[in-house]
């Protein structure tokens, strides 16, 4: 009974502290960089598009929400040539930007995406691709990637030695 | 008043006949509940409140909240309801039904020679109180006797019968 | 003609304000666990979230009103009827103030009594009529606790009735002119109190409906307006305990400076608070513990408070 009582006071004092209820709408919480929310596609530093359709985002996905097209420039660049993820399915596991060898592939931390039809949820290559590097600044995979693309010959990377002429033979 | 009295004593019949008449036990409870509540009113237009209050509070609040109780704990279906059927043949209500209705027509006559019906003088519960605990004290100290001998008779039949060695039932617990 | 019309303005009266405060109460009662839990409750619909009853009834009457085919149907539309009738029925006794009051019974107080042992039909029928094993459960539950706590909630008055010498509750309010009875009849206040809870199902009692145990108890087959109604009598049930104890341990109306009518509403809301600080702060009981603290610990209590006062008023009286 005593306990009962001691109980029911402290519960009373609460009424004299401070809410923890964030009023959302009008007020917005303070959401962590790291937080896993709507994804996104970004490009390089160059302004490229740092996706190259290597499928492991849509391999990984648990609930197969990412669907995607690979195809090539005529330079050779691979390129998704749509990119589609639907949200309504999304449960924003993170395993897409986990699986990406290119860091394209990011969540941010915006959530507010809701929707009055469902179709809308959809989102096609043009809604996710931003413009900017996203979490990752100054990584280019390009820069750093043996291929030959148009503007950066083999050789041409960063810390890459010209390629060896095969045909010389000598050192 | 007498109105009232009329109305509500017909109710109380009618409910009755209801109950005797009815398949399904918890219906009939039901108008057994009804009947009580009539019979309430019956009291408080006598002039006699204290009773009408009791009536509701001990019978239809409680003792038939536990009859209720019983009635669907023991989940009687369609069958149960059949063999109710089987019973109600005149045979067997004739005999009680022509002993009633020669108590209802004593009652019928008591009434018309102009017997303490309505307009009685109320009887409060001091007085109720006073008749209790003055000449009829014997009665009931052998009414509480009889509860207290009722009381530990359920107890006796509620209580755990191996409570002497509590392990014995953790064991089985373990392997049951 | 003139006293007829006041006494129906009367009627009126007090069922719009029991309606309405029963309605403002389920606003109430969210505002104030909010702000027991360090959280504001409901606030966004209109000024301080005032409209949030609006919104709900508008919600409650909105919905389907569905009686499921395979319950007993009768009795599954009258279970929530019984509730809100016995009730309301049982407000008509309680004195406001002077002057305000349905009727003035010389049994006032059995007629209290009478009406919340029948109230408990209403749990026990819906809980049968739905058919439903959970409803059952919940019926079974009520019906339990309902009988063990009204054994000592009537015990638990007679020493307030000794004292007043008369059932009727106008008498006894006018009996507290010197002293409140929480203070000579305290054990009576206190298990009377806890007899209360249990009877408006409250929540450290509310073994009828234990969300986390029976889904919703005896109400889960319930809809719409039955379940409205149902929600209705136990907010009505929790005024009616509260405006109860105001009358016959904290002297009904009486109080200086106020009027009346004031103070009986100020004493009836913080005795509310009381109820929903009890809602937010306790945990509830196992089911046996439940029935046994009711037989082994209040039972007796109730019958030494019996016992004493019995003794004292003989003895002051002689």
């Amino acid at each position: 009974m005593w306990n009962s009582l001691k109980t029911m006071w402290t519960i009373f004092l609460h009424m004299f502290r401070r809410r923890v209820t964030i009023q959302y709408p009008d007020e917005k919480p303070v959401i962590p960089p790291r937080w896993r929310g709507r994804i996104i596609l970004s490009r390089d530093p160059d302004g490229e598009e740092r996706c190259v359709a290597c499928y492991l985002c849509a391999a990984a996905c648990p609930v197969d929400c990412i669907a995607l097209q690979a195809t090539e420039d005529e330079y050779g660049r691979r390129y998704p040539s749509f990119f589609r993820i639907n949200f309504s399915r999304c449960i924003f596991c993170g395993y897409c930007e986990e699986a990406c060898p290119t860091d394209a592939i990011q969540l941010t931390p915006d959530f507010e995406m809701g929707e009055y039809d469902r179709k809308n949820l959809v989102y096609e290559k043009e809604d996710l691709l931003i413009d900017g590097t996203g979490k990752y600044p100054g990584y280019n995979f390009y820069r750093v990637a043996g291929l030959a693309i148009k503007g950066k010959d083999k050789g041409d990377a960063q810390d890459e030695a010209p390629p060896v002429d095969l045909h010389r033979l000598l050192p | 008043m007498e109105f009232t009295f009329y109305l509500s004593g017909a109710i109380a019949v009618a409910a009755t006949l209801m109950v005797i008449t009815g398949l399904n036990a918890v219906h009939a409870l039901l108008y057994l509940i009804v009947s009580l509540l009539a019979v309430a009113i019956v009291f408080y237009v006598l002039g006699a409140p204290f009773a009408a209050a009791l009536e509701v509070i001990i019978y239809a609040g409680a003792i038939m909240v536990l009859f209720v109780f019983v009635m669907m704990m023991l989940n009687l279906g369609k069958a149960a309801a059949a063999r109710e059927q089987d019973w109600l043949t005149p045979g067997i209500w004739a005999g009680p039904a022509v002993l009633a209705s020669l108590l209802l027509a004593e009652l019928g006559y008591i009434f018309a020679q102009g017997g303490t019906a309505a307009g009685a003088v109320a009887v409060t519960a001091k007085e109720v109180g006073i008749a209790l605990f003055g000449p009829y004290l014997l009665g009931v100290e052998l009414a509480s006797l009889l509860l207290l001998a009722g009381l530990v008779g359920a107890c006796h039949l509620g209580r755990h019968e191996d409570v002497h060695h509590g392990w014995d039932e953790d064991e089985r617990h373990e392997n049951g | 003609m003139s006293e007829l019309a006041l006494a129906w303005s009367n009627v009126i009266l007090i069922l719009a304000v029991v309606f309405s405060f029963a309605a403002l109460l389920s606003w109430i009662e969210r505002r104030l666990l909010g702000v027991w839990q360090d959280r504001y409750g409901p606030n966004r619909v209109g000024p301080f979230g005032l409209l949030q009853i609006a919104a709900d009834a508008i919600k409650l009457l909105s919905k389907e009103d569905w009686v499921p085919p395979f319950s007993e149907k009768a009795l599954f539309v009258l279970a929530p009827v019984i509730i809100a009738v016995t009730t309301l029925l049982a407000f008509a006794v309680v004195p406001v103030a002077p002057g305000i009051g349905v009727v003035d019974l010389n049994i006032g107080l059995l007629f209290f009594l009478a009406m919340s042992s029948l109230g408990v039909y209403s749990i026990v029928l819906g809980g049968w009529a739905s058919n439903n094993k959970y409803s059952l459960l919940g019926g079974f539950r009520a019906a339990a606790q309902m009988l063990s706590y009204e054994v000592f909630m009537g015990l638990s008055l007679m020493g307030v009735v000794m004292l007043a010498g008369s059932f009727n509750l106008r008498d006894i309010v006018a009996a507290q002119e010197d002293l409140w009875f929480c203070i000579p009849q305290i054990l009576g206040f206190i298990t009377f109190t806890v007899a209360g809870i249990a009877e408006a199902r409250r929540l450290p009692f509310d073994l009828p409906e234990a969300e986390n145990e029976l889904v919703a108890g005896f109400h889960t087959e319930y809809s719409s307006m039955k379940f409205g109604l149902f929600f209705i009598g136990e907010y009505v049930g929790v005024i009616l305990i509260s405006a109860m104890m105001v009358t016959l341990f904290f002297g009904g109306w009486l109080g200086p400076l106020l009027p009346p009518l004031m103070w009986f509403l100020l004493k009836t809301f913080i005795v509310i608070g009381f109820f929903i600080l009890l809602r937010a702060s306790l945990p509830r009981p196992r089911y046996d513990q439940l029935m046994a603290y009711a037989w082994k610990v209040m039972l007796p209590l109730t019958l030494v408070n019996l016992l004493v006062t019995g003794a004292i008023v003989l003895a002051w009286k002689s």
